[in-house]
């Protein structure tokens, strides 16, 4: 599909998000990265074939060294896929300390310069990266949802539910393989 | 006194001589009221500016915009992305505030005309004389807290609210001047005037609901009020019926006025959605409420209404072309809502009532409310034998045969207009195949928006295929909602407000606003009986109250049946429609002045202090979508009252959100000695969009917490918190090193487990202060 918003009547401005044509651009974001983060919304307990896609959230995390928030109720899921990294934050909490260029992170360790997106509902998801499009010039947010978000400096575009597996299996394949 | 003016044209005595003498007395302040005038009556844009600055320097705009750029003037558009200014020097953030000013002076404009509308009715009725009564006979002494507090006035008969409104009109005007081009171009003093918007709505809201309370014989503060029937399987469809939709009840209270007065209740169902339903129960128990705001598509094209009046807000504004579906007649009944109807307010109502049922007109514009009400009841009897209640919902098979004919869109563009992200084109898909059960899924997700069907390629009507498919649900909607109580009664103030302020009752949970849920409004409901059961008050007004009501235990009953009714731990109380809300803001500024003592005549800011430190109240609106909804939360605000949205309300473009990890946020004075003391982030935000329901409870159990909580007090709001953490997150919160000021804050069956956690974290005891972020309130100097 088109990078269109999922939602129609979702009409961005002038700065739209680059479309990720092909996975290795997760990949060279993620490696030029000082700092990343994957925010992990509670929809992204959603089943696909071979696992949820918070299961490939974490993995991808994990693969690229990020840090991991787990939104709303999720914690409990996301701490027993075993992967250290793992903190609960709400998502609008998260949404305002990542607008902050003075916060230093999860772990006290310093800012992040980028972060990844996945999980959350499409409207909120939308104008929690409109407010870090504004406001975190320091930071570029890649959107690895189902569809595509404007807001984000490079988001997925639509996709269906096997596309979007298997995009998520590639960028994470790639990460791992980058690992080596 | 008010508007006195005297002209004395001459004057010639011996000894003085004078002409065109004229003075002017805007108002005098009554003496006979003993409690001393505070520092701010009838408080400006700018008189409590400090205040909020004090609030917002703790609680900061986190913006969330909905687009980049402003389009406000012909200046623009103007691409305000990342920091760029507008041809008129505006930035992103302060325009996201000035947005949101908009929103708020929209609500608030829009419960403070309606009030104007009401009282003007009533003194017309029933004379300036007519005595505000809101619950005497049950020792309801403070009959307007929110007023005395804001304007310094106690109002006894309902000619003593006219001045109130003048003042409020006044305070609308000024904010909306503010947010013209060219005006304001901070965004902190943007989000301070948002906060005036919230206060004089809820006054507002105050205004219309005591009025209304005391001239149409509503429940007054009554816990006991009458259970009254709720859902769309409640109705009789054999009967005429007149359907009441909006927020003004007297059109529809002279509806019933007709019926009694003719014979002819129970013969006619008379039944309302959102607040006007709410109203009109307070005025008749007999009457119906079919649901909340979201339910009026699926209930008009049922065909059951034989008769659509509308009165004033959250209509949708395609009602009469709905209501032409059903071949039902609307009557418009204000000025605000004509719909482009004839205004036949000056014709003898069996002229109106024969044009409507010869079909000669598609309706009235009828503002007279008796006539309206006469007409509407005469006119639903006369054509409902003709109307056969014609309905568009359709017959299963044709659901089915839809099905079949759907497009399969590549790009689903029904899902796309869907707010819910609704799975319909799989529910089409298994249409085809014969199977509805996928459409009648939906029906409990579906807010009634009906952009699907807009959307559509193929015209289909996505949301009648919905309610066709949910024949069965419809059939067994059949619950009850205790009727809208008013106020809270002061002798319950001074049962709980000590426990309240205290801490030993949890919380106060108010469960409020309109019905744009992100799931289903069942969600509300079961909201409610977590903290019921848990032995928080639950209040509860508007589309809330409704699917609180929609919704049965394992028991079988609903909420209202199980739960009492009083302003207790335990109890789940409806305080009515959405103006009622100002009971909930009146119960937290009683506990101040009845438990606590603290003045309340014009002394906002102390008493907004005290809420903020000590009353742990919390306001959720799961389904908030309205400006109305946008003003009533930022009257908390502004009273230090934190409030949770469910996750549309992210799109209200930005949060309020408090900083634990900036402890100098968190610092307030010691009452006692003056010092500045860390008491935790409490409560740690102002205005949070949750993403789910089960966030939204681990937070209310959150910001309930207040510094004054005694270590009794935090103990049990501290086991609930953990508790419901554990529910729903499967977890121990990480932030409990936050809350625990000293081991006696946590009770013993988890001290051991938590003690073992805060040490590893480098946790220290801290003292508990008497809080007050104002050091005026400081009683001996550091």
């Amino acid at each position: 599909m088109a990078a269109e918003p999922w939602q129609v009547a979702e009409i961005p401005g002038p700065v739209k998000a680059f479309v990720i044509q092909k996975p290795a651009v997760v990949l060279g974001m993620m490696k030029k990265a000082k700092r990343s983060i994957l925010v992990a919304g509670h929809l992204s307990l959603q089943r696909l074939k071979e696992g949820t896609a918070l299961d490939y959230a974490l993995e991808i995390a994990r693969a690229g060294g990020a840090d991991v928030v787990a939104t709303a109720h999720i914690i409990g899921e996301a701490k027993k896929r075993g992967y250290e990294n793992v903190y609960s934050m709400s998502a609008m909490e998260i949404a305002g300390r990542l607008q902050d260029p003075e916060w230093k992170g999860l772990d006290g360790k310093g800012r992040y310069d980028l972060a990844l997106f996945i999980g959350l509902p499409y409207y909120m998801a939308w104008t929690i990266l409109s407010g870090l499009k504004h406001r975190a010039t320091h930071l570029k947010t890649i959107s690895i949802d189902r569809y595509y978000q404007p807001h984000a400096t490079w988001s997925f575009p639509n996709l269906t539910d096997g596309a979007w597996e298997e995009s998520l299996k590639a960028v994470r394949d790639l990460l791992r393989g980058a690992q080596r | 006194m008010q508007n006195v003016r005297i002209k004395v044209d001459k004057v010639q005595t011996p000894s003085i001589q004078f002409s065109n003498l004229e003075i002017s007395l805007g108002r005098i302040i009554e003496e006979e009221w003993e409690e001393k005038i505070g520092p701010t009556p009838f408080p400006t844009v700018t008189d409590l500016r400090s205040w909020d600055h004090k609030l917002l320097q703790r609680y900061k705009p986190v913006y969330l915009p909905y687009c980049d750029v402003c389009c406000l003037c012909t200046m623009g558009k103007c691409d305000l992305t990342a920091g760029k200014r507008g041809a008129c020097g505006l930035d992103i953030w302060a325009q996201q505030s000035r947005i949101v000013l908009l929103a708020c002076c929209i609500g608030a404009a829009t419960h403070v005309g309606h009030a104007r509308h009401l009282v003007e009715y009533l003194i017309e009725r029933f004379g300036r004389d007519a005595p505000i009564d809101i619950g005497s006979k049950v020792g309801v002494e403070i009959e307007a807290p929110v007023t005395r507090l804001v304007c310094g006035v106690r109002p006894k008969k309902i000619g003593d609210l006219e001045e109130v409104l003048s003042y409020l009109e006044r305070e609308i005007v000024q904010l909306l001047a503010a947010t013209h081009t060219g005006q304001e171009g901070d965004n902190i003093d943007f989000e301070s005037k948002v906060f005036h918007a919230g206060m004089i709505d809820h006054v507002g809201l105050e205004v219309a609901d005591i009025a209304q309370i005391s001239a149409l014989g509503y429940p007054k503060a009554d816990p006991d009020a009458p259970l009254v029937e709720l859902g769309m399987g409640t109705i009789d469809s054999t009967k005429p019926m007149v359907l009441v939709i909006g927020h003004n009840v007297p059109p529809a209270a002279h509806i019933i006025d007709y019926l009694q007065d003719h014979g002819l209740m129970g013969k006619v169902e008379v039944a309302g959605i959102c607040c006007t339903a709410h109203d009109l129960t307070r005025y008749n128990p007999k009457a119906k409420i079919v649901g909340p705001l979201s339910w009026q598509l699926r209930f008009i094209r049922s065909g059951v209404p034989d008769v659509i009046v509308v009165d004033e807000q959250c209509i949708r504004t395609d009602v009469l072309k709905e209501a032409q579906s059903i071949k039902a007649p609307v009557i418009a009944t204000t000025a605000k809502d004509c719909q482009g109807l004839p205004d036949l307010t000056r014709e003898d109502a069996n002229e109106i009532v024969k044009k409507i049922v010869e079909g000669e007109v598609p309706g009235a514009l009828i503002l007279k409310p008796e006539k309206a009400g006469e007409v509407a009841a005469r006119v639903a009897m006369l054509i409902a034998p003709k109307r056969m209640k014609y309905k568009v919902i359709p017959d299963v098979s044709a659901v089915i045969e839809w099905g079949k004919r759907c497009a399969q869109c590549k790009d689903t563009p029904c899902r796309r207009a869907c707010p819910n992200d609704l799975p319909i084109p799989e529910a089409m898909d298994a249409a085809e195949k014969g199977d509805i059960s996928k459409f009648a899924l939906l029906y409990d997700l579906c807010i009634g928006c009906g952009r699907c069907e807009h959307a559509c390629t193929n015209s289909a009507p996505i949301h009648s295929l919905i309610v066709a498919s949910a024949q069965k649900q419809i059939r067994e909607e059949k619950f009850y909602v205790r009727a809208g109580r008013g106020a809270i009664q002061d002798v319950e103030i001074r049962r709980v407000g000590g426990p309240i302020v205290l801490g030993e009752i949890p919380g106060v949970i108010a469960l409020v606003g309109c019905s744009n849920y992100p799931a289903s409004g069942v969600e509300v409901a079961q909201i409610a009986e977590e903290f019921a059961k848990r032995r928080y008050i639950v209040v509860t007004s508007g589309c809330s109250a409704m699917s609180i009501g929609m919704y049965r235990d394992e028991e079988g009953k609903t909420i209202y049946e199980t739960f009492p009714g009083s302003f207790d731990a335990g109890g789940v109380t409806n305080v009515g429609s959405c103006v009622a809300n100002a009971h909930i803001a009146g119960a937290a500024i009683k506990i101040a002045s009845i438990f606590a003592r603290r003045n309340l005549r014009a002394n906002y800011e102390e008493i907004a202090d005290y809420i903020h430190n000590r009353v742990g109240a919390v306001g959720i609106a799961w389904g908030a979508m309205s400006q109305k909804a946008a003003a009533i939360a930022s009257g908390f605000w502004r009273l230090g009252v934190p409030v949770i949205v469910g996750p549309h309300g992210s799109k209200y473009r930005r949060m309020l959100l408090g900083r634990r990890d900036r402890d100098e946020d968190w610092v307030v004075y010691d009452a006692r000695t003056g010092e500045r003391v860390y008491a935790g982030p409490c409560p740690e935000h102002l205005f949070y969009a949750a993403e789910t329901k089960e966030e939204a409870m681990v937070m209310a159990a959150r910001l309930v917490m207040r510094a004054n909580d005694t270590a009794k007090g935090r103990a049990i709001k501290l086991s609930h918190y953990i508790d419901l953490h554990k529910k729903f997150y499967g977890t121990l919160p990480d932030d409990l090193h936050l809350f625990v000021r000293s081991e006696s804050d946590l009770s013993v069956t988890i001290r051991d487990e938590v003690m073992k956690i805060l040490k590893d974290k480098g946790w220290k005891e801290r003292p508990i202060p008497d809080p007050t972020l104002l050091p005026r309130l400081v009683r001996k100097e550091a």
